[in-house]
């Protein structure tokens, strides 16, 4: 049976993340043919709406609201139950973002429904997909099967290919308009502590930094090195727990879990509970003096050494590479 | 104030995790209060002695949550509840373990409820939003600072690094993220206390609740490990050498740079 899947995209700073380009290759896969709805919610996101059919989305629904220009989940839950109300979907795909972690379970609570957490996988098509996510922060995974109802997952950044952009694909773009009321919930203020609009979770390159970092100062060059890279930067516990660095940035069991395609450890000597945060990622750099060290274990290329000496050469190294590189 | 912390035990983060037949094995290992649910419990008696009140924790699972039940009395809460579903359902879900805890909430009149933004086991943060709406309170996830002031509560809340402040009211559910606060270690006279402190065990019939209600919605049909990853090289030779050498593998041979 072909499914009709609504697919939440989500901007940042305006544009929108990849994360909903990778959403809009999952409903596909899952869709059987049907057809794939995107929806953005926002003040002013109807400009968005031709990228996301370029993705692969058959149609946009837009709601609009000046009270939805941040995200609260009061106002977004009114304007997404408006659309879900109208839609009927099959399905329902979110990021698995800060803002698809709090509103999908409070959307999956409101519809009665299951919803599947977290996917990095997605293994068949229609209704024979089965779901492919990370337990004990990635040490182990399972495989998940929706029962009934509604099937509603959110998938996490950087794991499933997005489908190729085709610039020639267009589609219908209409608005729903809601009336928000009732924001229980009102943010007084935002503090941006993030790097550089790079954030950790959907970080195609992470330079991360352990104890053997030694000080804040010590961040110094890492933060160069992953913005060379394009990348952000991430610590161990013992990084935050020294109070190197924030600890937003922590990587771990408890901390964030990521998969970008470069994880490059500096200092870190691979605690099992660092590792369970980082050891999906696709490919592995370990810079560690102890050659000893866990970390070397899941490292694709290792440097033993004093990360003194080679971080000043490898951002050297890196900054020659990127001046032959065309931009 | 009357105040609950959700609680769940989950494997040591120290813990290798074995897969045999499909299911994780649990023989030998240690378990402990999930680290996220630690702050909640934490910060759920540091609003109490701020406030005044009473905390209770509640857990759900089997027999063997006791224990974990009685560390976060022995840190401090007041009185224990552990929903016991070990008889009753082989299978739950995020579904099922909302809807319970929801139901044995709904005539608590609880004015503040605390869970961890997330179990390191399973990982998907869905059970205290849901149980949230469940009740039709508030909810603000992942905090790292609350502050209370009558019924009006003020909650920093973590979004991927940014600090959000976020004004809202009491009766209200958060999650606890990590830097909320430090969580104590219980004391040997805690711990000693903790042995006379309520523990009240319930089942689902308690709840007027059928197996048929708390159907999960979803199933785990396998659990693997994660392909295991083919040794890497260490590279050789003078400093500068490998650190050229490993320049151009990440962008020639692995292309991600």
């Amino acid at each position: 049976m072909s499914k009709n899947v609504l697919v939440l995209g989500e901007a940042r700073e305006g544009e929108l993340r990849n994360v909903s380009f990778e959403a809009i290759a999952a409903a596909k896969q899952i869709a059987g043919g049907g057809t794939i709805t995107g929806l953005l919610i926002g003040d002013s996101v109807e400009n968005l709406a031709q990228e996301m059919v370029q993705y692969g989305a058959d149609r946009v629904i837009t709601v609009e609201h000046a009270d939805l220009k941040q995200y609260t989940s009061d106002g977004y839950s009114q304007a997404f139950m408006a659309v879900y109300e109208q839609e009927s979907p099959d399905a329902v795909v979110m990021g698995h973002t800060a803002l698809g972690k709090d509103l999908s379970p409070k959307i999956a609570s409101k519809l009665g429904s299951g919803l599947i957490s977290d996917v990095t996988a997605i293994e068949g098509e229609g209704d024979d997909a089965e779901f492919i996510r990370p337990i004990y922060s990635g040490k182990a995974f399972e495989k998940v099967k929706n029962k009934e109802g509604l099937l509603f997952f959110t998938i996490r950044p950087n794991n499933i290919e997005p489908l190729e952009k085709d610039g020639s694909r267009s589609g219908d773009v209409s608005s729903v308009s809601v009336e928000i009321t009732n924001l229980r919930s009102i943010i007084a203020d935002v503090v941006r502590k993030a790097s550089e609009g790079v954030d950790l979770s959907e970080a195609k390159v992470i330079v991360a930094g352990g104890r053997g970092v030694k000080s804040e100062d010590g961040f110094k060059p890492l933060e160069e090195l992953a913005e060379l890279l394009g990348g952000a930067v991430g610590a161990s516990r013992g990084a935050c727990d020294a109070d190197y660095c924030d600890y937003s940035l922590q990587i771990g069991q408890t901390g964030k879990v990521v998969t970008p395609d470069l994880y490059i450890a500096i200092g870190i000597s691979g605690a099992i509970q660092h590792m369970a945060g980082m050891s999906n990622s696709k490919i592995i750099v370990a810079i560690n003096k102890d050659p000893e060290a866990n970390i070397f274990k899941v490292a694709d290329y290792g440097i033993v050494g004093d990360l003194f000496e080679v971080m000043p050469i490898l951002i050297e190294e890196v900054k020659k590479l990127k001046s032959t590189q065309t931009v | 104030m009357n105040i609950y912390a959700l609680v769940k035990r989950t494997f040591d983060t120290e813990e290798k995790i074995v897969v045999k037949n499909g299911a994780i094995q649990e023989d030998g290992a240690e378990f402990i209060i999930n680290p996220y649910d630690e702050y909640a419990v934490e910060e759920a008696i540091q609003v109490r002695d701020e406030h005044g009140g009473e905390v209770t924790v509640l857990s759900l699972g089997g027999e063997d949550a006791e224990k974990q039940l009685r560390t976060a009395l022995a840190m401090g809460a007041d009185k224990a509840v552990l929903i016991n579903t070990e008889d009753d359902l082989d299978e739950m879900d995020e579904f099922s373990a909302a809807k319970i805890i929801a139901e044995y909430l709904k005539d608590k009149d609880a004015d503040l409820i605390i869970a961890g933004n997330v179990a390191i086991d399973g990982g998907s943060g869905q059970v205290g939003p849901r149980v949230a709406e469940l009740l039709g309170i508030n909810c603000v996830t992942t905090i790292t600072e609350l502050k209370l002031d009558g019924t009006d509560a003020t909650l920093v809340r973590d979004v991927e690094g940014d600090s959000e402040t976020i004004k809202t009211a009491l009766p209200l559910l958060v999650t606890a993220q990590q830097g909320l606060n430090e969580p104590r270690y219980p004391s040997l006279p805690g711990i000693m206390k903790a042995k006379k402190k309520p523990l009240e065990e319930l089942e689902l019939d308690d709840l007027d609740l059928d197996e048929d209600d708390v159907e999960p919605k979803t199933e785990t049909v396998d659990i693997f490990m994660p392909p295991a990853k083919a040794a890497g090289r260490i590279l050789e030779g003078d400093i500068a050498d490998q650190v050229s050498e490993l320049v151009g593998l990440l962008n020639k041979e692995a292309k991600v740079i």
